[in-house]
């Protein structure tokens, strides 16, 4: 279980989130969802301590993430953030395997490469192992940086906007994949930006409104137009498919 | 592995001419039963083309650690300010404490050329993250007004000639045994680059995706600082400033094998020890048997390869 306990964020003078208290729960897919500027990103790179915590606790499976060393915290939990701006010149496998550098510190074993080789598979990948990052289309350099948070193996995996860039295809797939993961034992955190792939998909949902958490529960309890409808300050209509929910927000 | 061979294929025979090439004559055959030309061999040819080899292969290291550090291909310690800070150290120490050891000296400029390269660090940390070019140029002019100072304190003093050697024309000529030898502390810092080559992969991934890997950016960051700015000093205490090598070298590099440095910093290093040992030996038969510095060598030859790098069409997969 993640526990975020009273924790509020402000960049400069502006107050990101405000005061926030939430359990995600383990073996679990949860979806974050929220409008732009909700603070769904801040509270992720929060979670992963990629971003140094101002008030508040945090912990995942008990280890608190400021005391735990960063090490640890990368066995425990592997997060792919939004930023994945390229600095080099390196090859999709190459990418892969660094997600498995908490494991061996730069001496990989035939278990790291036989994770490396089942992440590239799991985002069909394989053909492309040999190319370099910066040859690839947006979408295939997005599945790429999946597969390296994939590889790094750990019972957590936090994923913002990991859908961003990619074919409504790839989309599902990658939504299925972490269903899969989810019945592997590992649990996932989600930050998506089309609701109808939380609805769908996660176990649940939690979401947020100007950086507080505006409703939290199974799709069922959240999707609905009044829930989603106040969030997103907009009239919705939601009707549902083989017993999920799915919003009808282009309408 | 085959632009090692290629390199090692070339580097030897180089090596080779350099040990024979000079005012001097040497004969394969006089050198065991001449007692002098044995004594030019070990005291001169010997010291000058190890020299030449620890310098390029130390100085096309510290580039591409400088590189991933900022994560911007355009820049080497020669262009941010590294090597300006270094040469200021030097020439306070020199004004200070003349008489002091050698080593003195090199802690001296290594330990300025951390404070200079770590201002610069500070610098484009605040430049907007898209503008990547604002990178070269703040480096360029940190070590524009870095030289300013040291050429006015330079003049005032009656140094400028010393300053020019350390910072615009490294030469070799004056290399021999009992001379050179702290570049072999250069290249012991430049191994320990190679025993955190990954380290500085991720950390050209970004300071995000370093963290998520359990890694402190801060603490790579130092080791790169320590690594960069202790190579560049005592390159300029031995030999003085090689201009281009640290840029063209990591480039062309990147260009054929990417950058994962575990695999290519070998390849790097062996690069940057062809390309000085073979401006060397041009400088040294360009007239004959005087010499041209191998800076000067370098000046023209790296501009024409940077140039041909920025207009040449990027390799693909």
């Amino acid at each position: 279980m993640i526990c975020v306990e009273g924790v509020s964020h402000s960049i400069g003078k502006t107050e990101i989130l405000h005061d926030i208290s939430v359990e995600i729960p383990k073996g679990k897919v949860t979806a974050l969802v929220g409008p732009n500027g909700a603070g769904k990103s801040t509270l992720l790179s929060l979670i992963g301590r990629l971003m140094p915590l101002q008030s508040g606790r945090i912990s995942v499976d008990g280890a608190d993430t400021v005391q735990t060393p960063s090490r640890d915290l990368a066995r425990l939990m592997a997060i792919l953030s939004q930023t994945n701006t390229l600095g080099s010149r390196l090859r999709v496998r190459e990418l892969v395997a660094f997600g498995r550098w908490p494991h061996h510190q730069g001496r990989p074993t035939a278990e790291d490469v036989q994770q490396v080789n089942d992440a590239l598979v799991a985002l069909d990948l394989i053909a492309l192992g040999d190319r370099f990052l910066e040859a690839l289309s947006g979408g295939q350099r997005q599945r790429a940086f999946i597969a390296m948070a994939l590889a790094q193996g750990a019972d957590w995996l936090l994923l913002d906007e990991p859908l961003a860039a990619l074919d409504m295809a790839f989309a599902r797939r990658i939504m299925a994949q972490l269903v899969t993961l989810r019945a592997a034992g590992r649990s996932v955190v989600v930050v998506v930006h089309d609701i109808n792939h939380a609805a769908v998909w996660a176990d649940h949902i939690v979401a947020m409104k100007a950086g507080r958490i505006a409703a939290e529960g199974p799709p069922q309890a959240v999707c609905t137009s009044k829930v989603l409808g106040d969030i997103y300050g907009m009239d919705l209509r939601v009707t549902e498919i083989d017993g999920k929910p799915l919003v009808l927000h282009h309408l | 592995m085959r632009p090692t061979l290629i390199l090692i294929g070339l580097l030897m025979p180089l090596t080779a001419a350099s040990l024979l090439i000079g005012a001097a004559g040497i004969g394969m055959t006089g050198l065991f039963s001449d007692p002098h030309m044995a004594l030019i061999m070990t005291v001169s040819r010997l010291p000058r083309t190890l020299a030449v080899i620890l310098t390029g292969a130390a100085l096309a290291v510290a580039g591409v650690v400088m590189q991933q550090m900022v994560r911007n291909r355009f820049v080497e310690p020669g262009t941010t300010g590294t090597a300006e800070s270094a040469a200021l150290g030097l020439l306070a120490v020199t004004l200070i404490a003349p008489e002091a050891p050698i080593w003195i000296k090199m802690v001296v400029a290594s330990l300025a050329a951390m404070a200079g390269t770590a201002l610069f660090l500070q610098l484009i940390r605040r430049l907007p993250p898209r503008e990547f070019l604002l990178v070269p140029v703040v480096g360029l002019i940190l070590s524009g007004v870095l030289g300013a100072v040291v050429t006015f304190i330079g003049w005032q003093t009656d140094l400028l000639q010393l300053i020019s050697i350390w910072l615009m024309t490294g030469e070799f000529s004056g290399v021999i045994a009992g001379r050179y030898e702290l570049l072999w502390l250069a290249a012991g810092a430049a191994a320990l680059a190679w025993f955190a080559a990954d380290q500085f992969s991720i950390l050209s991934l970004g300071r995000e995706t370093t963290t998520g890997l359990g890694l402190n950016p801060d603490a790579v960051m130092r080791l790169g600082l320590v690594v960069v700015s202790v190579v560049t000093a005592l390159v300029i205490v031995t030999v003085g400033m090689i201009p281009f090598v640290g840029l063209v070298v990591p480039n062309i590099v990147a260009r054929r094998m990417g950058d994962n440095l575990r695999r290519t910093l070998p390849v790097t290093a062996a690069g940057g020890a062809t390309l000085v040992l073979a401006c060397d030996i041009l400088g040294r038969l360009v007239r004959f048997p005087y010499e041209v510095p191998v800076g000067t060598i370098l000046g023209v030859v790296g501009s024409a390869i940077f140039l041909w790098l920025l207009y040449r069409e990027p390799s693909g997969g």
